[in-house]
């Protein structure tokens, strides 16, 4: 057992009915007049969904907020890459949808491991959302009548989900991003772009700013606030092969928490179960199908292993449809996790296809036989063109190769009911932080509380915390405080330049992917924890002697970003295994091969781990585990079947 | 595959650019363009020296990060393709590619390949938005959207800002960004209190920074989203028409 802090964490979630609490909390928490929020600065770090949205929205309050991206414009961060949708609890279709419903298929999804008053609020907010995005022009998809439309999504049985064709994150992130926009142009929001934070400051136990690299000329420069907010997204890419865009990192993340935030369950990790296998050892990232291709297309591998025939080639007794034949009742629908797992099993037996025999294949004749190619173009034309593209195989001829990829993180830091994390004055939203989605995120989720986190959460619940200092000036930026954290941060910088190695940040990175995907992905068992914690540390070490980055720090310098981000990814990689090993249980994402049922299916331990596993750092040392415990009032546990 | 790369190095913003020539052995006709350069720069590295810098992100097409003249094209030879999403079957063994920043004034180069291309976000700020503070929406479907209304300003706003259109143009104008953005909003119940104050803005705020078009169209097909020059039109319809309106009488139908 893992050393522990006996005090259970306090998430201070209000108390009553449950759908209460939230309207309970707003009306009894403090509030800063409007006259009052110009005498407050807000930092803003990143400028995603949960960034832009929160930036915006606090602007529009009259507090005065400076907002930071390390890309060259805000409309550039990773929630544009979101293709099918975001959940909302409207009920359009008249089909039985209610906040309740969603509140509860959110729980069961996340396997219960979720904290049940942040996720009433979730389904509450999510009605707010589409009215919200509506207004700013968001295109949704509509009916002939003009009324909005809805699809179906993994996890639901009812038709809740708005999308604006396959690029839903890309138009409610346009919407955020102009909306702050709109609000840089009125001078309350300063931008600033190309800016990287690389650390939090904090004095006197307090979140009082922050320090960034500009990305473009190097320069180190401190920034002050009376609060910061990170939503700086979720943490895929320590895989170093996933569906996250390239840049996307844990630096702002790790930093804080290596400053004092808890980082909470770091080891609920999301498998996309319809990625396109990698093709080669310079696979730079993995391409996401949206998982609606399910809906038609039929998963088999051949078989026997080894069968290398080309698919037409194989006749039907010897494929093995082997989700219909598993799991009958949900068939190739089953949700992502189990899908995810039942392809490794298959591949890993050597039944793998494809030149690399790395994938399963997704067959689409019988549905191109029942429905005509039209109405499969109508459906899917734009992903068949995409897989196209990318592997130059024509889907409409032969069947597509899909293999699982890293898609989404649930853990992060340790937020209470306020999204405030166990720094005083420093917040987590989105992705970044870990309150929501339990153990499992179901599909079009990730939106809906980027966007309510930023919109509707901490906009109310951060005058709680700043009613108390009206009066207080702004820490200097001359302070030791920030001096001695700017010292810290060119150090830093300096050294990964210094070293004079002769590997490359993208080696480190690529095989620090290897191991995690190895022993920390789709199963995990003690033995390869422990092989992959030592791996880790041995990776860490060679990093820190045999780094190679070119160039200098007084200019763009991509070689040089990178490895700081790497250098947290290998802190990070540790703490997940670490997290992965002491939770002695199968949920979600978290699969442990000594936690099976007797037919291979996750088995979850209520008894010994129904809680939030929150890690403190220790510098150096093994870190310290903290503990919320986790009381379901409405959603009794159960043991999820999909066969 | 092996490739020759003619590539533009350029040390930082004043700098003085020059054309660098690397050879490409063992390119995988399966690694996107972007790969290519990766493998590119590892070998650089390892070789101690300074690996090319270019912008990227997503690598699936929609973030509008990349953007690389290839071989005078920008975005490459295929059509409907951010360079992210080229890959190294387009090319053949032997191949000599060129391989340059966006060339416009209006997008200062940062270095290498990597250019700035900030001005586009002035025009944003400049009324490339709908006015609805949080909070203050109305329920959703109390505006109904004619379908077809919604699917072309969806058209309009799937453009993702990459720059190919001022890269392609022979004035460097940012006509076709610029009216994808006007035409999203402009087209919308939701859009209508600020149509002219939003069209004569963003208009006025464009020709601060770009060139003007003269109606060649070499935007069009450079765009990796297929937007129309038909938005073109439609932005100058209403910034003409911005110039003649009354707006006091626009509360009335």
């Amino acid at each position: 057992m893992v050393d522990g802090d006996l005090r259970m964490l306090d998430a201070r979630t209000p108390s009553g009915a449950i759908n209460e609490r939230w309207d309970n909390h707003r009306t009894s928490i403090s509030l800063v007049s409007p006259a009052n929020k110009r005498h407050f600065t807000i930092i803003v770090v990143g400028t995603g969904l949960a960034g832009a949205s929160a930036a915006a929205t606090l602007a529009e309050l009259g507090y005065r907020v400076k907002a930071y991206t390390f890309h060259d414009s805000a409309r550039r961060a990773h929630s544009i890459a979101a293709q099918g949708g975001i959940n909302a609890a409207k009920n359009y279709p008249n089909d039985g949808d209610s906040i309740h419903r969603l509140f509860y298929d959110t729980v069961k999804g996340g396997d219960y491991r979720s904290r049940e008053s942040n996720v009433y609020r979730l389904a509450q907010l999510s009605v707010e959302i589409i009215d919200q995005c509506t207004a700013q022009g968001v295109p949704f998809a509509r009916e002939y009548g003009g009324l909005l439309a809805n699809r179906s999504f993994g996890g639901a049985q009812v038709s809740r989900t708005f999308y604006a064709r396959g690029q839903t994150g890309q138009q409610l992130l346009l919407g955020a991003y102009q909306a702050m926009m709109r609000q840089v142009d009125r001078g309350t929001v300063e931008l600033h772009t190309q800016t990287e934070m690389l650390d939090v400051v904090v004095k006197d136990g307090r979140a009082v700013g922050i320090v960034t690299r500009d990305l473009v000329s190097g320069e180190i420069a401190s920034h002050a606030g009376h609060a910061v907010l990170l939503a700086t997204g979720g943490y895929s890419n320590v895989f170093y092969l996933s569906t996250n865009a390239m840049k996307s990192n844990v630096t702002a993340v790790w930093r804080a928490h290596r400053k004092g935030a808890l980082f909470a369950n770091p080891c609920y990790t999301q498998i996309h179960p319809t990625c396109i296998p990698a093709s080669d050892e310079f696979q730079s990232k993995l391409t996401l199908m949206s998982e609606s291709l399910r809906n038609d297309g039929r998963i088999w591998v051949p078989v026997r292993a080894g069968d290398a025939r080309p698919p037409d080639d194989i006749g039907e007794p010897d494929r093995d449809y082997y989700l219909e034949r598993r799991y009958p009742a949900f068939g190739n629908l089953v949700p992502r996790d189990v899908a995810s797992r039942a392809a490794k099993v298959e591949v890993d037996r050597g039944k793998g296809v494809g030149p690399l025999a790395n994938g399963v294949y997704l067959d689409f004749k019988e549905a191109l036989r029942r429905l005509g190619q039209d109405t499969v173009r109508e459906r899917y034309g734009n992903l068949f063109d995409m897989y196209h593209r990318i592997t130059g195989e024509n889907p409409y001829q032969t069947p597509m190769r899909i293999y699982p990829a890293m898609h989404y993180t649930m853990g992060g830091l340790w937020v209470d009911y306020n999204l405030m994390t166990t720094i005083p004055g420093l917040y987590a939203l989105g992705e970044a932080n870990f309150s929501d989605h339990g153990a499992n995120r179901l599909g079009a989720s990730a939106l809906m509380q980027g966007l309510a986190d930023g919109y509707f959460v901490v906009p109310y619940t951060l005058g709680d915390y700043l009613a108390p200092q009206l009066g207080e000036a702004l820490v200097p930026s001359n302070d030791p405080a920030f001096v001695e954290t700017e010292r810290q941060v060119a150090d830093q910088t300096d050294r990964y330049l210094s070293v004079g190695g002769s590997r490359s940040v993208d080696w480190f990175h690529r095989e620090l992917g290897k191991v995690l995907w190895e022993h920390c992905g789709m199963e995990r068992s003690a033995e390869g924890l422990h092989r992959a914690i030592s791996d880790i540390d041995s990776l860490k070490e060679e990093f820190d002697r045999d780094l190679r980055v070119p160039g200098t720090s007084s200019t763009l310098n991509q070689s040089l970003e990178k490895a700081g981000r790497v250098d947290d990814f290998l802190q990070l990689a540790r703490l997940m295994c670490v997290d992965a090993l002491h939770r002695e249980e199968s949920c979600g994402g978290h699969f442990r091969v000594e936690h099976q049922t007797d037919d291979g299916e996750a088995r979850r331990d209520d008894t010994n781990f129904s809680y939030v596993a929150a890690w403190g750092w220790a510098d150096g040392q093994e870190p310290v585990l903290r503990q919320e415990q986790l009381a379901f009032e409405y959603v009794k546990p159960t043991q999820r079947s999909y066969k | 595959m092996h490739l020759t790369l003619r590539v533009w190095r350029q040390d930082g913003p004043g700098a003085e650019g020059r054309f660098e020539t690397y050879e490409a052995a063992g390119i995988h006709q399966d690694m996107s363009f972007l790969e290519m350069l990766d493998l590119v720069n590892e070998r650089l590295v390892t070789g101690g020296r300074e690996p090319i810098a270019f912008d990227h992100d997503c690598r699936e097409g929609i973030c509008g990060s990349c953007g690389l003249m290839i071989n005078g094209r920008a975005h490459g030879p295929q059509g409907s393709t951010a360079t992210c999403q080229l890959h190294m079957r387009e090319f053949s063994d032997g191949d000599t590619i060129v391989i340059e920043p966006w060339r416009a004034t209006s997008f200062p180069i940062v270095r290498d390949l990597v250019v700035d291309r900030g001005a586009f976000d002035r025009i944003i700020e400049a009324g490339g938005y709908i006015g609805a503070p949080t909070g203050s929406a109305p329920e959703a479907n109390l505006t109904p959207v004619p379908k077809e209304t919604a699917d072309a300003a969806m058209d309009a706003a799937a453009c993702i800002g990459c720059g190919a259109c001022v890269a392609a143009c022979p004035n460097g104008a940012g006509q076709l960004f610029t009216a994808a953005k006007v035409a999203h909003l402009n087209l919308l119940p939701q859009g209508q209190p600020e149509r002219w104050m939003r069209v004569e803005r963003m208009v006025e705020t464009m020709e601060e920074y770009f060139g003007s078009c003269s109606n060649h169209g070499e935007c069009e097909p450079a765009c990796p989203k297929g937007i129309s020059l038909d938005n073109i039109a439609l932005m100058n319809r209403d910034y003409l028409l911005s110039k003649m309106r009354n707006r006091k009488l626009g509360g009335r139908r």
